[in-house]
């Protein structure tokens, strides 16, 4: 990859982040991700399964919002982008340490080849 | 496509950790021997597209939503087991921090996106592209195709999933314990959610960000090609 390249891409990923908020225009759930609200309104009961997992985990950023921001527009954008910008910084690190784990080394490779 | 804690019955998703667990092994050691540590911070830009991407909710029909997922973008440039990793650590951190997919399901998750979905959409672009030049239209117009017909794989596989849970935990008095319509809904929903509008917009995704590179830096679209690593290069030209 080129440094060109490189560039490129952090800017186009850095313009996703930016561009988010739009994300939270469509107002509506992906099918099969009902919460328990919409489901008691739609089937007039919540599934014992659904009631059971959900206190298995409270993740802290939940549904890409910032604990204490409010749920305006403004607000939830600015959670969304501060969750992608989190997100990403995770996912990077987390990468880059199992890749540390598990790439070959150029040097072993070296090795090997000569 | 982000399946959430309580929609699959353990018999599914115990099942889908199973079969993921050694998958991700697998993954592993392929990579041990096929990622080179250069690659490693575009494996990790891979993973933080995938994620991003994902949430760009698209409206649909119905006041549904969805999204496209990147994987077999990050196949096409990565190969298929380094994009399984790449999708699978966006879900995981998905699930974990932003309750985006249930801890339970991450499994059934990671088989969905990141196992199905890169590794069909990378054998028919494999297969699209058979000795076409790497700045050949038949490149993106592949790499559009095959992220399209992934998606839709992926997505009817979700449908599949949801609707066996009607017939392995029947309704007790009239009360579903998990996912509660059966496969005559959830498998036509989500394919005609993703043959519609999903599926486009992962294929308009994975062509451009293709053909951005077949402009700027082709050999990148060669890395797979090459499985990443070429295994008989002389010492002295592995850079």
């Amino acid at each position: 990859m080129n440094k060109d390249t490189q560039k490129g891409l952090w800017i186009g990923l850095t313009i996703l982040i930016v561009l988010t908020p739009l994300g939270l225009l469509a107002t509506g759930t992906a099918f099969g991700e009902w919460s328990s609200q919409e489901l008691q309104k739609t089937l007039g009961y919540v599934p014992e399964g659904m009631k059971s997992e959900k206190t298995l985990w409270q993740a802290i950023f939940s549904g890409y919002s910032m604990p204490g921001l409010g749920n305006s527009f403004l607000h939830s954008s600015i959670g969304y982008i501060l969750s992608a910008v989190i997100g990403i910084c995770l996912i990077y690190a987390a990468t880059l340490i199992l890749g540390k784990f598990i790439a070959k080394r150029e040097e072993e490779q070296r090795n090997e080849n000569s | 496509m982000h399946i959430p804690d309580g929609y699959l019955g353990p018999i599914t998703w115990i099942t889908l950790w199973l079969v993921m667990i050694p998958i991700w092994i697998i993954a592993a050691r392929k990579l041990k021997k096929e990622l080179r540590t250069r690659n490693v911070p575009l494996l990790a830009m891979g993973a933080a597209f995938s994620f991003v991407i994902m949430m760009f909710n698209v409206p649909v029909l119905g006041g549904s939503t969805g999204h496209a997922v990147g994987g077999t973008l990050i196949a096409i440039i990565l190969g298929p087991w380094a994009a399984l990793i790449a999708v699978s650590v966006a879900l995981i951190i998905q699930a974990l921090f932003f309750g985006d997919g249930g801890i339970t399901a991450i499994g059934a998750n990671c088989f969905n996106m990141g196992f199905v979905l890169p590794f069909i959409g990378y054998y028919i672009y494999r297969l699209i592209t058979v000795n076409a030049d790497i700045t050949s239209s038949r490149r993106w117009k592949g790499a559009g195709i095959a992220s399209y017909i992934a998606i839709n794989v992926a997505a009817v596989l979700v449908g599949i999933e949801f609707g066996i849970q009607t017939i392995l935990y029947p309704a007790v008095n009239g009360k579903f314990q998990y996912f509660m319509y059966p496969l005559s809904v959830s498998v036509p929903t989500m394919a005609i959610e993703h043959l519609l509008l999903f599926g486009f917009v992962e294929a308009i995704v994975t062509l451009l960000v293709v053909r951005y590179l077949q402009q700027t830096d082709p050999s990148l679209l060669r890395l797979s090609d090459r499985k990443i690593v070429q295994d008989k290069i002389p010492a002295g030209l592995s850079v």
